[in-house]
């Protein structure tokens, strides 16, 4: 049940010249040209795909029925943009993405962090460990298990709406957080919280000022996950949210699918801006978003 | 609830220090527990136990229901379009979960290799992950019927000039290919991080001895990774088993129902008016995920080590 970080080891440690052969260490610290190639292509089975969406958005409507899907857009046009922003009512939906994903992460981080606290310092009382295990239970039950009934609960007490749908998805991030949270506070040294205690700080202070302080780097990593997980959601509030108007914005591209019909540009240029937050947090996040893919799967 | 109970083998000498704190503070901790359980009850437990209850009934959704017993059972397993669902479902999750370790494998091998630009590409191949899934698919639903049959007639190669999309046995084929380009990069970094973890003695030990690059990759890397590849094969199932998003997109279940997967058919039952008979689906779709979840755990204990 290790969960320190992956000892990494530094690339430097292995272009070490080696005793072999003279020429052996100079050959083998040179980039291996024909593998960086060959990746290089692959890079393009992402590439191509995002090109095409970017290029298709900027698009006029008759440049982007043409056929042709790899043509650099001639003459550029933002009426694919505009269209689209009107159409779906952008700024709405935005809204509505951003409310249920800041409440998400926000409760994910407050709920988790708070239960793995009090479950990891209290491992010894029955009660915190089967709690914890009791959470992790939901690991083991998909969305579509539990949607016919949740969708019917969530009507019958009014939250057929974002924030209903910001409650699940915090209930389905609260497995992996609490598990993530309860690891990293088990390698973290009590003393300090003794010392504090005896210093006269409550258990709420020693949360607040030194704990959860010191869970940084373990938030940052729930937290985008939390983000990313509720901003691309497409099932939960298609199933859970019953107005329209108050969708996100994965489920706007479905209901609007009919109506862009052959609008290719005003449809990718949709489909840029609802993928474009995600990807501008990923490129500013990324350090924590593969640390926390690798910290999910070895606990 | 439980009245905490110290463990039988719980040292007195070590607890005696922080004893009285902990005794003042209890309620505290209690606290900080009950809003994460009460909202778990609440919206994870309550609807598992009503679905459960349910699935044994003649609801509809509404009104009154009677208990029926397994009747609802007996019905799935003789139910051509569930029986298909499940079977598609299987089918598509095996060969996915195979195509995404094998390119997943390879490119952690290439993106830990000595290649230049290594940073920059290892955050393009992560790119797929964070894109959402209903949306790419709805890019890659304008490529599969727009931009390959006019590739493929450029070519001349018949089999692709229709759009595969609407043809029923090779729909499935686009379904893999968006539901592996979103799950390389998570299986990729977790193979990164096992590779990694090999201490790079190994390799120079092994280049010494005269080990090709590829004996290198047999005899070191392979073995050593073994660990996680188990953890990909069993987490990518077990999250393929539960296609949706991408095939809503792709192909909604068709042509006809030739990429139904369960999620799909569960979903059903807020319109078709078998509201229990889904319920019932629901829970053996949950037995079988649970099954899942119980093999993880014993395959995976203590087979990786950090």
């Amino acid at each position: 049940m290790s969960l320190a970080p992956v000892t990494v080891v530094p690339a430097d440690r292995r272009d070490a010249p080696t005793t072999g052969t003279p020429r052996r260490p100079d050959r083998r610290s040179r980039a291996n040209v024909p593998l960086t190639v060959v990746l290089a292509l692959c890079t393009l089975t992402v590439l191509v795909p995002l090109y095409v969406t970017v290029s298709m958005a900027f698009k006029t409507t008759s440049q982007s029925v043409d056929g042709n899907a790899f043509s650099l857009p001639s003459p550029p046009s933002g009426s694919g943009v505009v269209e689209a922003w009107l159409l779906t009512s952008f700024p709405r939906g935005f809204a509505v993405s951003v409310l249920v994903t800041v409440l998400t992460v926000v409760g994910t981080i407050v709920l988790s962090s708070l239960a793995a606290y009090a479950i990891s310092r209290n491992w010894d009382r029955r009660f915190f460990r089967w709690s914890f295990f009791y959470l992790l239970g939901a690991m083991f039950l998909p969305f579509p298990v539990l949607a016919l009934s949740q969708v019917k609960l969530t009507g019958m007490v009014g939250l057929d709406n974002p924030f209903g749908v910001a409650v699940l998805h915090v209930m389905f991030q609260l497995s992996f957080s609490t598990l993530l949270y309860t690891a990293f506070l088990r390698s973290l040294p009590e003393e300090l919280e003794e010392s504090a205690r005896l210093d006269g700080a409550t258990t709420w202070q020693v949360f607040t000022r030194l704990v959860f302080p010191l869970l940084a780097p373990m938030s940052a990593t729930v937290g985008i996950f939390a983000f990313l997980a509720s901003w691309n959601d497409f099932m939960m509030p298609s199933l859970i949210t019953s107005a329209p108007e108050l969708q996100t914005l994965p489920v706007l591209q479905s209901i609007f699918q009919t109506q862009f019909s052959n609008n290719y540009n005003v449809a990718f240029a949709s489909y840029l801006m609802s993928m474009a937050p995600a990807i501008v947090v990923y490129l500013f996040t990324q350090r924590w978003v593969m640390a926390g893919v690798t910290q999910g799967a070895i606990k | 609830m439980a009245i905490p109970a110290p463990l039988p083998g719980r040292s007195a000498a070590a607890r005696t220090g922080a004893a009285p704190t902990r005794r003042r503070t209890e309620t505290t901790y209690y606290l900080f527990l009950v809003p994460a359980l009460a909202l778990f009850t609440l919206a994870i437990t309550l609807p598992a136990v009503m679905g459960i209850v349910l699935s044994f009934t003649d609801s509809v959704g509404f009104g009154e229901h009677e208990f029926i017993g397994l009747t609802n059972y007996v019905a799935l397993f003789s139910d051509p379009a569930i029986l298909a669902s499940y079977g598609f479902t299987a089918g598509f999750a095996l060969v996915t979960v195979i195509v995404v370790n094998v390119v997943a494998f390879g490119l952690a091998v290439g993106l830990t290799g000595r290649i230049r630009a290594k940073v920059a590409m290892r955050t393009i191949f992560v790119l797929p992950m964070v894109v959402s899934g209903i949306i790419i698919a709805y890019v890659f639903n304008f490529l599969f019927s727009n931009s390959l049959p006019r590739l493929a007639s450029a070519v001349g190669f018949a089999p692709l000039e229709q759009s595969i999309l609407a043809n029923p046995d090779l729909a499935w084929v686009a379904v893999v290919v968006v539901t592996a380009w979103q799950a390389i990069p998570s299986a990729m970094l977790i193979y990164i991080a096992g590779i990694l973890a090999i201490p790079g003695e190994v390799y120079e030990a092994a280049s010494i001895d005269g080990a090709s690059p590829g004996r290198q990759l047999r005899s070191i890397t392979l073995p050593l990774v073994a660990g996680y590849v188990l953890i990909n094969l069993v987490i990518g199932f077990k999250n393929f088993l539960n296609a949706y998003d991408i095939i809503v997109g792709l192909t909604n279940g068709g042509p006809g129902t030739a990429t139904r997967s369960v999620a799909m058919t569960i979903f059903s039952g807020f319109t078709g008016g078998d509201y229990a008979y889904q319920m019932a689906n629901a829970t053996l779709f949950f037995l079988v995920a649970l099954a899942l979840a119980l093999l993880q755990l014993r395959l995976t204990r203590g087979k990786v080590s950090v």
